[in-house]
């Protein structure tokens, strides 16, 4: 960072201003992508946000993503507290789907009710087990988490096509897929609450894990800011030498943020697994994983930002595929496409209109000053 | 088992070996030039793809392999100065910007291809004339070995034969080896992967040296998905490098960012997967199927043994992730 770039601005400007300005210059960029395939943009937005909050089924289902990436979101901002960059989270909530599918097919038949407890402990525990060992590494080993955790990912890929092919998949079928739980067991769907009291969600698989989203959101807000581990934490991802003179064991930090980032992946699992497809798929985690980097890149990894951004990318994801069903042309990786730029601008060139900023606030302070004089 | 049986078992597993082998190897190399300027490059994967979409596209259009070399390395360069641009200029995460240009890639191909070519994101079928083929290579040598079997099998089907690319990939190794060893250009590049101050004091641009290689990487890139498209298959499809990009990065965090380890470590996952395509379904003597599984998960877990330092120790270039800030 140059000494200009690193001038202090107003809080609003930070946390507001420039956030705003790099997401508005991906999605300007997106529009220029849409318009080179020969479709208007801001008819494309309009699709987008009438599927996305025009209805209560489009609601239901941006609702429904939202959750899958405050999840993987909330996984990434404790890792990026803690100075780690947790690209497993993909991994991380695959494994989780192992734990999910293991109880609910053990208990098959119970009511949910009864196994949901259980599903979630096996989720964390699963996706935080598959986090241990890439978190260990780093903090005993000296080995790049970045490396490892990609590493885990192909390796959770590979375990999950052989357990569906070799261990879980139903005699007599080809697909690699675990049995349907019976519908006992299945989370119920917030639409069969909501329909008696004229709130039609249609089809959308909204189920009450949204709800223990929004209750992980507090957690990470209460254990980052309000809580001694917390506070050991920031410390370690902002310095890791002044934590060792203020007697904390940058390792053992290290271990447990990743612990707590890959239980909060697995959850993931339940709300598709136990909620929405009832069995267990290959690669149900469709890159949520991977969303989740944008999100806390975008959230700054603030419980309440990731909360906001994962409603944004829920709104994209489901104003994408209504998009790409009234426009063709305009397939569902565009919203791959937005992502990428959004994770670019809003991440890797986050600094670029600072420098400016700073040049052009300070223009009139300075001026008022000399006229002062 | 006598030898030219074994021979005649082992030669196509080799070649095949070989042939997957290139892709990681040039997208190895290109992640050592890359890392060893200091520059962190995990957009290996996004870089390949984008360039395997160009070459398929250009090839189909221009209707030679040439045109589709060209494409795929000019719009490598165009993804790796995206990422030298925010990586170097910007200062930005370059972790970050790795993994926007895996998804700028993943999203732009498909989306372009479905709106060029309406297949579901492939480009056109290629014709034979449209793609790096194997070259007759014989040189009397195989039919002097025995034309079907052992040696001559071994000459027909692992050395020779191949296509252009692939003895360009092997190439890529000593040279890579010569310039960045060999050359005070390649001194500077290492330099200013270690120690960029001293590099800077010394009164050679850092920016400089690190966009050069991150524009070789590009271009190493370029070789690399353009193989994928345009000489191994007959066109792009979807996500076809299918995770090599991250492979390759694994390969060369194996050779402990050494050219000629890199070379070893690409072949011998390049002959992992051969084995595993070879083995699917057959028993071992004394231990029974292996699931294929076994055999594609063991580059990923060889990595991660190797980074956590029980074989050997794998230590990146000291300054590599860094930004590099002037004013001190």
């Amino acid at each position: 960072m140059s000494s200009t770039s690193r001038r202090e601005l107003p809080l609003v400007v930070d946390y507001g201003l420039i956030p705003i300005l790099n997401l508005s210059v991906a999605f300007l960029i997106s529009g220029l992508v849409v318009l080179a395939i020969g479709e208007n943009p801001l008819e494309a937005v309009a699709i987008m946000i009438r599927g996305a909050l025009g209805y209560s089924e489009g609601i239901g289902f941006t609702l429904y993503y939202t959750t899958d990436f405050v999840f993987t979101g909330l996984a990434v901002a404790v890792a990026f507290h803690a100075g780690l960059f947790n690209i497993g989270a993909e991994g991380q909530a695959t494994l989780g789907g192992l734990g999910v599918a293991l109880v609910c097919l053990t208990f098959d038949g119970a009511p949910w009710w009864l196994v949901f407890p259980f599903a979630l402990a096996a989720s964390m525990a699963f996706g935080a087990a598959w986090a241990f060992v890439p978190a260990w590494a780093q903090a005993r080993r000296g080995s790049h988490i970045v490396i490892t955790t990609i590493m885990f990912n192909y390796l959770a890929a590979t375990l999950m096509v052989w357990v569906l092919v070799e261990l879980m998949s139903e005699p007599g079928t080809m697909s690699p897929e675990s049995r349907t739980f019976a519908e006992a067991t299945r989370l119920p769907f917030l639409r069969d609450f909501l329909t008696p009291w004229g709130i039609d969600l249609g089809q959308s698989p909204l189920n009450p894990m949204v709800f223990v989203a929004i209750l992980a959101a507090i957690f990470v807000w209460v254990l980052v800011w309000r809580t001694r581990l917390g506070f050991q934490i920031r410390t370690v991802g902002k310095n890791p030498i002044a934590a060792v003179y203020a007697g904390i064991d940058p390792g053992h930090v290290v271990i447990v943020a990743m612990l707590i980032s890959g239980a909060l992946s697995g959850l993931l699992a339940v709300n598709e697994v136990m909620g929405t497809q009832h069995r267990l798929l290959l690669e149900f985690v469709a890159g949520a994983g991977f969303v989740g980097i944008a999100v806390a890149l975008m959230g700054r990894s603030h419980p309440f930002g990731v909360v906001l951004a994962s409603l944004l990318f829920g709104i994209l994801y489901q104003g994408g595929a209504e998009l790409a069903f009234e426009k063709p042309k305009i397939s569902r990786d565009m919203i791959v496409v937005i992502q990428a730029l959004v994770i670019l601008f809003a991440g890797a060139l986050e600094h670029m209109f600072r420098p400016g900023l700073v040049k052009l606030l300070d223009r009139p302070r300075a001026v008022a000053a000399r006229g002062g004089a | 088992m006598d030898p030219t049986g074994f021979l005649d078992l082992a030669a196509p597993v080799l070649g095949s070996g070989l042939r997957l082998a290139v892709p990681l190897l040039f997208a190895c190399l290109a992640g050592l030039w890359s890392e060893r300027s200091g520059v962190v490059d995990i957009g290996l994967e996004g870089k390949m793809l984008a360039a395997a979409f160009a070459s398929g596209a250009a090839a189909a259009q221009f209707h030679s392999p040439w045109a589709g070399l060209l494409a795929g390395i000019l719009v490598s360069i165009g993804f790796a100065l995206i990422h030298g641009f925010a990586s170097i200029t910007q200062r930005g995460n370059q972790i970050v910007s790795g993994v926007a240009i895996n998804f700028l890639a993943a999203g732009l191909t498909v989306l372009l291809g479905q709106v060029w070519y309406g297949q579901g994101g492939r480009t056109p079928q290629l014709e034979a004339s449209e793609r790096f083929l194997g070259i007759d290579l014989d040189l009397g040598i195989g039919r002097a070995l025995g034309e079907s079997h052992g040696l001559g099998r071994v000459w027909s089907e692992v050395i020779a034969g191949h296509n252009l690319l692939v003895y360009l990939s092997l190439a890529a190794v000593p040279a890579t080896w010569w310039i960045l060893w060999r050359t005070r250009f390649g001194l500077r590049l290492r330099a200013v992967g270690d120690n960029p101050h001293a590099v800077d004091t010394a009164g050679v641009s850092v920016a400089g040296l690190r966009y050069r290689a991150v524009i070789v990487c590009g271009a190493l890139c370029g070789c690399a998905g353009t193989y994928l498209a345009v000489a191994q298959s007959a066109g792009f499809v979807r996500d076809m490098t299918a995770g090599k990009g991250f492979i390759a990065l694994a390969a060369l965090v194996f050779a402990k960012w050494k050219p000629f380890n890199a070379l070893g470590a690409c072949l011998l996952f390049g002959l992992l997967d051969a084995m595993a395509i070879r083995l699917q379904g057959t028993p071992l003597p004394g231990i029974g199927t292996v699931p294929v599984q076994v055999f594609q998960a063991l580059p990923y877990a060889l990595t991660v043994i190797l980074l956590a330092g029980f074989i050997g120790r794998s230590i990146p270039p000291k300054a590599s992730g860094i930004p590099y800030t002037k004013d001190r």
